[in-house]
């Protein structure tokens, strides 16, 4: 997969393309020591074999590939199914943050910060800072926070804090925003864990190397259901990083077909969607060049979707240079789209996905009409618990006797 | 030699620090944010930084967030920043732009670098934007002779502090605190260290910034550095005006009388 990862300066795509590191000077240090620790860590055998075991012994990985009949029947394709969504607190987010947690114990650091959209990734890293002794921090945007609060109370039952996000729009942009902001004054004890394979280098390539388990073994899992690889893998984007955790185990098989669905909100024509690659335009955000909802001045244009977990204006720099050239494409699906889907997996498996989770699930059934009778593999990417608010609303729900 | 260079070197000859001023463009709105620059030059600022006001400032503090989202919900634009630029460097004062790299690479970083200069824009100081990843605005900052003013930092490397100085001009922009933009209660004791490190690596004139609000400690500060820049302090002195103009002015007027005493005041180590 050389030819498709990260030069030495964080480049995907080639020099000046796509990653890099637009950062302030004061943390630059503190991203090198991050690169360096890393590095070595992944070659260390100690450090991968206690990485491994804790996903093994603690989050249950790995995550089975489940035949989803009911729903291959509906789509006319053989639907297969990564279930993430049955990891230890909900979502692939815990390989991330095990990996970023050990890591920062390595580095001798005692607290970790962490910003959060839907929560996954605070509830993720809030459970490995228990885990492993550390101090953490969350910082949610405070609309998140409200359309959230079951995950606000699960991190603070795991002895978080979550500090509410009120500058900006108070959505996940901005918690990073404010994660980096107490990251500049806090660097010499604090780690990062950065919650998506976006940001500065090292962090996408740190956070695939983490996360990349997701397609490693559904590839092998593949092989051994089916005797062949799928012909299409799917997967949800927001910042990207269960999907590029799936696509990395694929990337050099030219004949697997590789789809990332982005938030299409309301429509893309709307402008309210949070379908960065589709419709966004190369821009500088949060450290990395990359594909940026942005107005004519740059100004960062605000996100919509249902879906908290993919409600960011920007991507991870290795999904705008796969975009680029054209190894994967990018499509947005729309909240109604993803909410149906959500419903139909519901009813056809008794799997209730992440609203996240369900944008891959409503993006793999439009791509099935073009691909009748071929292997589609899906990242089922988080469950739906934390999502149960919304779709309460969202389908009228909760009325014993009221059938919908 | 570049314009604020000379300003640099103009207060070394005079035996004090340079005082360096800064306000977001277009807070209140874009005449009233020119009227408070001219008021800080005519107070004494040696040199005027003006910032691009940016939806995701992740440098900043609560005091220069909170009149930049102003100023960006009154609809201030990239071309009135540069307006401002205009208005205020025809006082004859160095003027520079400090801004996120993302408005510049939007603008298109040529065409950014050649309208600054036609405004009389003496430069840029880029907050997220190392020299390792500016070769763009290298190329054209050399081509249109602005200065680049890029950032040291006391986490920096001696490696890095050699890099990020030889590719600067003008001046050297030294952060005090490892921190956000905002008003302190001390100054930093990582600044003069820091200072002395950027001294043994270039001539050129050495700033330092973030967390000066008051003379007394402008002059503490002017007793290792070449300039002393202020930012927040001056925008908390518009904030707690808001609504009353001439007030803020005054208050600005105020401040930069006080820092500028301060600046002389230090004694040069």
């Amino acid at each position: 997969m050389s030819s498709f990862g990260a030069d030495d300066f964080g480049w995907f795509g080639g020099a000046g393309a796509f990653g890099g590191r637009f950062m302030p000077e004061a943390l630059i240090a503190a991203l090198d020591e991050l690169d360096i620790a890393w590095q070595k860590a992944m070659v260390d055998p100690t450090f991968v074999a206690e990485f491994e075991g804790l996903l093994h012994n603690y989050a249950g990985v790995p995550s089975m590939l489940y035949e989803a009949h009911r729903l291959s029947e509906h789509a006319g394709a053989r639907i297969l199914l990564k279930r993430e969504d049955l990891n230890h607190t909900g979502a692939h987010k815990i390989r991330n943050v095990l990996g970023q947690a050990l890591l920062t114990k390595r580095m001798g650091k005692t607290r970790v910060i962490a910003e959060t959209g839907a929560g996954q990734h605070g509830v993720a890293s809030a459970t490995a800072a228990a885990y492993l002794g550390l101090d953490c921090t969350v910082y949610m945007g405070e609309v998140d926070t409200e359309r959230q609060a079951l995950n606000v109370a699960r991190m603070q039952l795991l002895g978080a804090e979550v500090i509410p996000v009120t500058s900006g729009s108070r959505t996940l942009k901005d918690a990073i925003n404010e994660a980096l902001r107490d990251w500049v004054a806090s660097v010499d004890h604090t780690a990062y864990l950065f919650g998506t394979a976006a940001g500065p280098h090292p962090f996408p390539s740190l956070v695939l190397s983490f996360v990349r388990g997701i397609g490693d073994e559904a590839r092998q899992q593949c092989l051994d259901l089916t005797g062949r690889l799928p012909d299409a893998i799917t997967a949800c984007v927001g910042g990207g990083s269960n999907a590029i955790g799936l696509f990395a185990g694929f990337l050099n098989d030219p004949e697997v077909a590789i789809y990332g669905f982005e938030a299409g909100g309301d429509g893309v024509e709307t402008g309210r969607h949070a379908a960065t690659i589709f419709a966004g335009t190369i821009g500088v955000l949060h450290g990395a060049r990359t594909f940026v909802l942005q107005d004519d001045d740059g100004q960062t244009i605000e996100s919509h979707s249902i879906s908290a977990g993919l409600d960011y204006p920007g991507v991870g720099p290795q999904h705008a240079a796969l975009s680029e050239s054209r190894r994967a494409t990018y499509l947005p699906v729309t909240d109604a789209e993803a909410m149906d889907a959500m419903a139909l997996l519901a009813r056809t498996e008794g799997i209730i996905p992440a609203i996240e989770s369900a944008h891959a699930v409503a993006g793999t059934l439009k791509v099935a009409q073009e691909r009748q009778g071929e292997t589609l593999l899906i990242n089922l990417s988080g469950r739906g618990d934390k999502d149960m608010g919304t779709a309460l609303e969202y389908f009228n729900l909760g009325t014993a006797g009221e059938a919908k | 030699m570049t314009s604020s260079s000379i300003a640099f070197e103009k207060a070394r000859a005079e035996g004090r620090a340079a005082l360096v001023g800064y306000l977001p463009a277009g807070y209140p709105d874009v005449d009233g944010g020119i009227d408070a620059l001219k008021a800080m030059v005519a107070a004494g600022c040696d040199v005027i930084e003006i910032g691009l006001p940016y939806s995701d400032p992740v440098m900043d503090g609560p005091t220069i967030q909170a009149a930049a989202q102003q100023a960006l919900e009154g609809g201030v634009r990239t071309a009135d920043v540069l307006r401002t630029v205009e208005a205020v460097a025809a006082t004859g004062t160095p003027t520079l732009v400090m801004t996120y790299w993302n408005p510049v690479e939007r603008y298109g970083v040529e065409l950014f670098a050649r309208d600054l200069a036609s405004a009389g824009g003496a430069g840029l100081i880029t907050p997220d934007l190392t020299p390792d990843f500016a070769p763009e605005w290298i190329a054209a900052a050399d081509q249109h002779g602005l200065d680049k003013v890029f950032l040291v930092a006391p986490s920096s490397t001696d490696e890095r502090i050699a890099m990020t100085t030889a590719a600067c001009r003008g001046f050297v922009y030294a952060t005090a605190v490892m921190g956000v933009t905002g008003a302190r209660a001390s100054t930093s004791d990582l600044a003069g260290p820091l200072v002395a490190r950027t001294r043994a690596a270039t001539p050129l004139p050495v700033g330092v910034g973030l967390g000066v609000s008051n003379g007394a400690q402008a002059a503490e500060v002017a007793s290792y550095a070449d300039g002393v820049i202020v930012g927040s302090a001056f925008v908390r002195a518009l904030l707690d005006n808001a609504g009353d103009r001439a007030a803020g002015l005054a208050a600005l007027t105020a401040l930069t009388e006080d820092l500028a005493n301060g600046v002389a005041g230090g004694v040069r180590a």
